[in-house]
């Protein structure tokens, strides 16, 4: 453009290229403006959703007020819903699955990041993945038939009887329970903080890696000392991950949770939680204060998922923050 | 030879020989033997020969910078001396290293006390996300080389030594990332001396970092060589020729030539090294 001859007139190309200038500006704009609503669409939504909960749950709301998160009782026949066991079952059966989960895949992570032969990481990792793609039913139904009989005969008469002084252990063994609910829970999360802290662990510049082996750490120091501190906020949000899974897990939960409305000490009891419970008794409901009782109950686990959420990000953001601080580490 | 197994691959908590801090000064008895003997040490990764028996000396207390070009093997031998290849699949090598008269590839060489001897310095800055205090103290809290009540000076001394104390005094508790790059390279080569290392392994140590902060590195390995014996591998001819004692050309994984840097760059023996340094090749 820049070379043409003299005979040539030189500006039609010019025109041509302000004008598929201002075309293309034109084209930004709508495109601009397409994303834009697109954003807007996830936080209307979002607040409709909450208004939808709202109102639907305005009857139990007037009725029961803030009782309703402190009291236990749940009779659909008289009309009397409390819903404390719910969110009892729900944070529990969460902890007990992270619990379990959390160092066993970090573990796997590790060994697949850091130690497997070469050979070895891609398929685990594909087949973990695999594992994510099972539907939740299936999961449920694998309990049922294989989890819990095995759990009722060799792990939970064990647990029974080496803490017998604890009561979380104690009791009648009926094998649906809050214990195996965890334990399901945490065998569908783990290939979610698996997969994801094994992508943060593989994202670790290997600088770091060569830094610590260079001063003298053994493997298994370089990945406690320097890969794990490097990856933390990252795992962090792998176990946010997991622990959402785990709060709003439905399908399997109800299958092998027991779904009373009882707070027991023992883990072994069953119990219930907000996202089961939701989903077993919406098709029974008959009377408005049922539903009205569910609804609140669908409005509490959105509060609770999103405090537990703020509150671990809240957590974490300290932690990445302070151990770059403090001469504490080792 | 396949790689090497690690003789130690155990937790945290093995314990370690403590090493009472070293003073730097030499005893007239080692004077005589060089800080590191290369004995017709050749490398191949699986099927390509990398370096291909070498044999000289590196003088104690004196600067060596290896030179050449891309891809002869530079990094190659200095990964050599600590090990630091061992952790690639397929490694191959002949000949022996010895660093202050022992060997670094004799069966059984205690591989966390040869990195502890032998302090590497990375092409970039690899500061941990840790604070500034904590990364000096990295190296001797993990080999337990001093009491937590001397880490401090410890950790002081280091900083000092690698002319940065001056500059972070302030802020040992503020993460080592905020810090510039020179800086940060600086504060590797304080972590690196918080091993109190026999030798200091510098892998192209400026090649990230600007004019100043170059200057300000090589006015450090500068006073580094009183006490530590320093081997540099450097892409900047005028580099080697301002911080080095002697100097070795690399050129395909041999040794052209090793000699008194001014030798080198003066009246250099070989047309390789002569075609080199003028800028001829490479
Ligand atoms: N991990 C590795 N696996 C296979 N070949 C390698 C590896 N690292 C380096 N090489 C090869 O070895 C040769 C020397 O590399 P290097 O020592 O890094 O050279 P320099 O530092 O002199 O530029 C290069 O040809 C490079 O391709
Ligand atoms: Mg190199």
């Amino acid at each position: 453009m820049t070379t043409s001859l003299a005979s040539e007139p030189s500006t039609p190309p010019d025109v041509q290229e302000s004008r598929s200038l201002e075309l293309a500006s034109y084209g930004d704009r709508v495109f601009r403006w397409l994303l834009t609503l697109g954003a807007l669409f996830i936080p209307v939504l979002l607040g409709f959703l909450v208004y939808e909960l709202w109102q639907g749950s305005r009857l139990a709301i007037g009725e029961f007020g803030l009782s309703f998160v402190t009291t236990s009782t749940w009779d659909p026949v008289a009309e009397e819903f409390g819903a404390l066991p719910l969110i009892f079952g729900t944070l529990i059966s969460a902890t007990i699955a992270l619990v379990i989960a959390v160092p066993l895949s970090l573990g796997v992570a590790i060994y697949l990041s850091e130690f497997a032969p070469k050979s070895v990481r891609q398929p685990v990792a594909f087949l973990i993945s695999l594992l994510a793609a099972i539907p939740s039913v299936v999961y449920g139904l694998w309990g049922i038939f294989v989890l819990i009989p095995l759990l009722r005969t060799t792990a939970f008469p064990f647990l029974r009887d080496a803490f017998a002084f604890l009561p979380l252990f104690q009791g009648p063994i009926y094998g649906p329970s809050m214990f195996s609910a965890g334990i399901i829970l945490a065998i569908m999360v783990m290939p979610y903080i698996m997969s994801v802290s094994r992508e943060v662990l593989l994202a670790v510049p290997d600088s770091q890696r060569e830094a610590a082996l260079g001063l003298g750490a053994t493997r298994w120091e370089a990945v406690i000392t320097a890969v794990l501190p490097y990856a933390r906020s990252g795992i962090a949000g792998a176990v946010i991950l997991g622990l959402g899974r785990a709060l709003g897990e439905t399908m399997a939960v109800t299958m092998v949770i027991g779904n009373r409305h009882e707070i027991a000490a023992s883990l072994f009891a069953p119990g219930y939680t907000m996202a089961a419970a939701i989903a077993n008794e919406f098709s029974e409901a008959v009377g408005d204060m049922h539903l009205s009782a569910l609804a609140y109950v669908a409005f509490l686990l959105f509060v609770v998922t999103v405090l537990v959420n703020a509150g671990a990000r809240l957590l974490i953001w300290r932690v990445a923050r302070g151990s770059g601080i403090g001469s504490k580490a080792l | 030879m396949s790689a090497t197994v690690r003789p130690k691959t155990s937790f945290v908590t093995t314990p370690r020989a403590t090493l009472a801090p070293r003073p730097p000064a030499v005893s007239p008895s080692e004077r005589g033997t060089p800080a590191v003997d290369i004995r017709g040490f050749s490398f191949a990764y699986g099927d390509r020969q990398v370096l291909r028996n070498l044999e000289f000396s590196i003088e104690r207390t004196a600067v060596t910078a290896i030179i050449g070009p891309s891809g002869c093997g530079k990094s190659t031998f200095l990964r050599s001396i600590n090990r630091l290849n061992d952790l690639i699949p397929g490694t191959r090598h002949q000949g022996d290293i010895l660093v202050e008269g022992r060997s670094v590839y004799a069966p059984g060489t205690d591989l966390v006390a040869l990195r502890q001897r032998v302090g590497m310095v990375f092409q970039r800055p690899n500061p941990f996300p840790k604070s500034v205090f904590d990364n000096v103290a990295y190296g001797p809290r993990l080999n337990r080389l001093v009491s937590r009540r001397d880490l401090p000076d410890l950790v002081e001394r280091c900083l000092r030594q690698a002319a940065l104390w001056d500059e972070v005094k302030d802020r040992l508790e503020e993460p080592a990332t905020g810090l510039s790059g020179g800086q940060q390279q600086r504060l590797c080569i304080a972590r690196t001396l918080g091993n109190q290392p026999e030798l200091l392994l510098m892998d192209e140590p400026c090649s990230a970092l600007d004019p100043i902060a170059t200057q300000r590195v090589e006015e450090l390995i500068f006073e580094l060589k009183r006490d530590y014996t320093i081997v540099i591998v450097t892409h900047n001819m005028q580099q080697a020729a301002r911080v080095s004692d002697f100097t070795g050309f690399f050129d395909r994984g041999e040794l052209v030539e090793f000699d008194d840097t001014e030798r080198i760059f003066t009246s250099p023996a070989h047309e390789r090294t002569e075609a080199y340094i003028t800028g001829r090749f490479g």
